[in-house]
């Protein structure tokens, strides 16, 4: 009865490959994991409950600090179910949604990145975190001279954008998307055909599909099981419905379609900039919403009709009527949604939000547990998680 | 607007559970007996394909009765089509039977709402804190649990 006896360790909450602060209590039979128990809550700030304190514009920069590897697509997801609630949707000007989609699809490329570097130095490549980063890096100066902060970029506003694109930041981004194939080639070189990378990642944490969508899983894992589902074709939003891509599907479901899929998501991404960067035409930025959007500060100090709306918008808000809406978004790593409650006061009754990575890491056991401990690394590695977003 | 598919076939099956259908934006709400949600759950998913539990919260309606309502929006991943459903819990016995049999991904949903809101679920297979220490006392997300943390005075903040 050699076996029998199982040993319990304590992987995180300051682990190197847990990303953030999470826990994880493994039984091992030797090196098997028998049981894998994740704990989280390490990082809970209490957004939602912030959120029932403080108007619908106050509550934006909240989400930048959700998943903080793509603030853009937090933001985006939140203005949109804001202007859902308000029945908005349909009056947001087309430079305002094309510049949504572009810097969506540049904070994807943006999140990859950070997933693959990560992922590859968990497993033991270290080059391509440096390389991953590089290319990192020129997003987030774009982030910055878009809107003015490296990460918490609080940039989309209810209604449009904050305020227009700096000038020449179109050519940046173009000559971005043009060198990024060539770098993504460089990873794959460096990493697929790597006989280790290639053992480490290959028939490891596998899914299926019907326990990926029964455990809730989203996003590039899912649809590394085989399942076709991507709410940018499926339920278009901000104009996606106007783009030509493709959604990246392969039915592997391991850790290695999942390194793929996310890879060619990549290049669909900077297709879809490149299709965002044709669209883009000079135009208004904001909605026609006086009582919805502050107005241009010139407005403010020359008339008083904006000095009202502006102060008005500012002291109590905008008051959307009672009723409760959901919107999902596809973000980098799967599906964020936002369920507001609205009792027609200034500030959401409820505000809950459905954060992908805190749904995709309930299916960590089920992919780890029956294989090495060592596999338990790549496992959170290829679910790309974000503790930010896990624990709110 | 015309009423949604499914509400006709969850009004045919179970006509004594609906409580009230509200379209707002267009999307459906579904109000339901809290005694029927499994069945009712088991029906949404096995019949008419509403196999995506996106999302599970609870929501306090404090001041009410029912003080609570525990919110199910459901997905269908082949038509596409979003669903929300929502069952009234009492405060004196604010206890839901869980879904987690129907979709797994329920389990910490349903964990989540526990902690934050105090609503319980029956036959749970796991029903423990999950964002808050263990050994945490209340329910933060509830409407009389302070802003600022217990204690303290309840904040005033905006002006409604």
């Amino acid at each position: 009865m050699a076996n029998v006896e199982t040993m319990t360790i304590n992987m995180g909450p300051q682990h190197p490959s847990t990303h953030g602060v999470l826990q994880l209590v493994l039984e091992l039979d030797g090196e098997t994991v028998v049981k894998a128990t994740p704990h989280v809550g390490f990082l809970h700030r209490g957004i939602e409950k912030l959120s029932e304190h403080r108007t619908y514009h106050q509550i934006l920069p909240l989400t930048d600090r959700l998943d903080y590897l793509a603030p853009m697509h937090n933001n985006l997801g939140y203005v949109l179910a804001v202007e859902k609630l308000l029945g908005l949707t349909d009056a947001i000007p087309e430079r305002a949604q094309v510049v949504r989609v572009l810097l969506a699809e540049l904070t994807r490329i943006k999140s990859h990145l950070v997933w693959l570097a990560c992922h590859a130095l968990d497993i033991g490549a270290m080059t391509v975190f440096i390389y991953c980063f590089r290319e990192r890096e020129h997003v987030m100066d774009m982030y910055e001279k878009i809107s003015g902060a490296r990460m918490t970029s609080n940039y989309f506003r209810v209604g449009g954008l904050s305020a227009d694109l700096p000038v020449g930041i179109e050519q940046e981004m173009r000559d971005f998307v043009n060198d990024m194939p060539k770098h993504i080639e460089t990873y794959e070189g460096l990493l697929t055909g790597n006989i280790i990378w290639q053992k480490r990642i290959k028939d490891v944490g596998v899914i299926s599909a019907e326990d990926a969508i029964d455990l809730g899983v989203t996003g590039p894992c899912l649809r590394s099981s085989g399942v076709d589902w991507d709410l940018r074709r499926d339920q278009p939003y901000s104009g996606y419905e106007n783009y030509d891509f493709k959604v990246i599907v392969d039915d592997g479901c391991d850790t290695w379609a999942r390194y793929h899929a996310r890879l060619n998501e990549m290049r669909e991404s900077c297709k879809i900039v490149h299709q965002a960067l044709d669209k883009l035409k000079p135009g208004p930025i904001l909605a026609d919403a006086p009582k919805v959007c502050l107005p241009p500060k010139q407005d403010v100090v020359n008339s008083i009709e904006g000095l009202i709306h502006q102060f008005k918008i500012i002291t109590e808000g905008f008051k959307p009527e009672e009723g409760e809406i959901y919107v999902g978004v596809e973000n980098p790593k799967g599906e964020v949604g936002f369920y507001i409650n609205s009792d027609g006061s200034a500030c959401p009754k409820r505000m809950k939000i459905r954060s992908a990575s805190f749904v995709n890491l309930q299916a960590l056991p089920k992919m780890c547990e029956g294989s090495l401990i060592a596999d338990v690394v790549a496992v959170i590695g290829t679910l790309d998680i974000v503790l930010g977003e896990i624990d709110r | 607007m015309s009423e949604h598919a499914a509400v006709g076939k969850l009004k045919g099956k179970f006509s004594g559970s609906v409580l009230d259908v509200v379209e707002f934006r267009g999307e459906t709400t579904i109000t339901v007996k809290k005694e029927d949600i499994v069945a009712i759950c088991t029906f949404m998913k096995k019949d008419l394909g509403y196999n995506f539990l996106a999302d599970l919260c609870g929501v306090d309606y404090l001041g009410q009765t029912p003080r609570f309502m525990v919110v199910y929006n459901i997905y269908n991943v082949t038509t596409k089509d979003r669903l929300r459903i929502k069952v009234p819990v009492e405060e004196s016995d604010a206890t839901v039977d869980t879904v987690s049999v129907v979709w797994a991904t329920a389990n910490w949903h349903e964990r989540e709402c526990w902690d934050l809101m105090g609503v319980s679920f029956n036959n749970h297979p796991d029903l423990r804190r999950i964002l808050m220490p263990a050994d945490w006392e209340g329910h933060p997300l509830r409407k009389d649990y302070p802003l600022q943390g217990p204690g303290r005075e309840p904040y005033q903040g905006r002006l409604k």
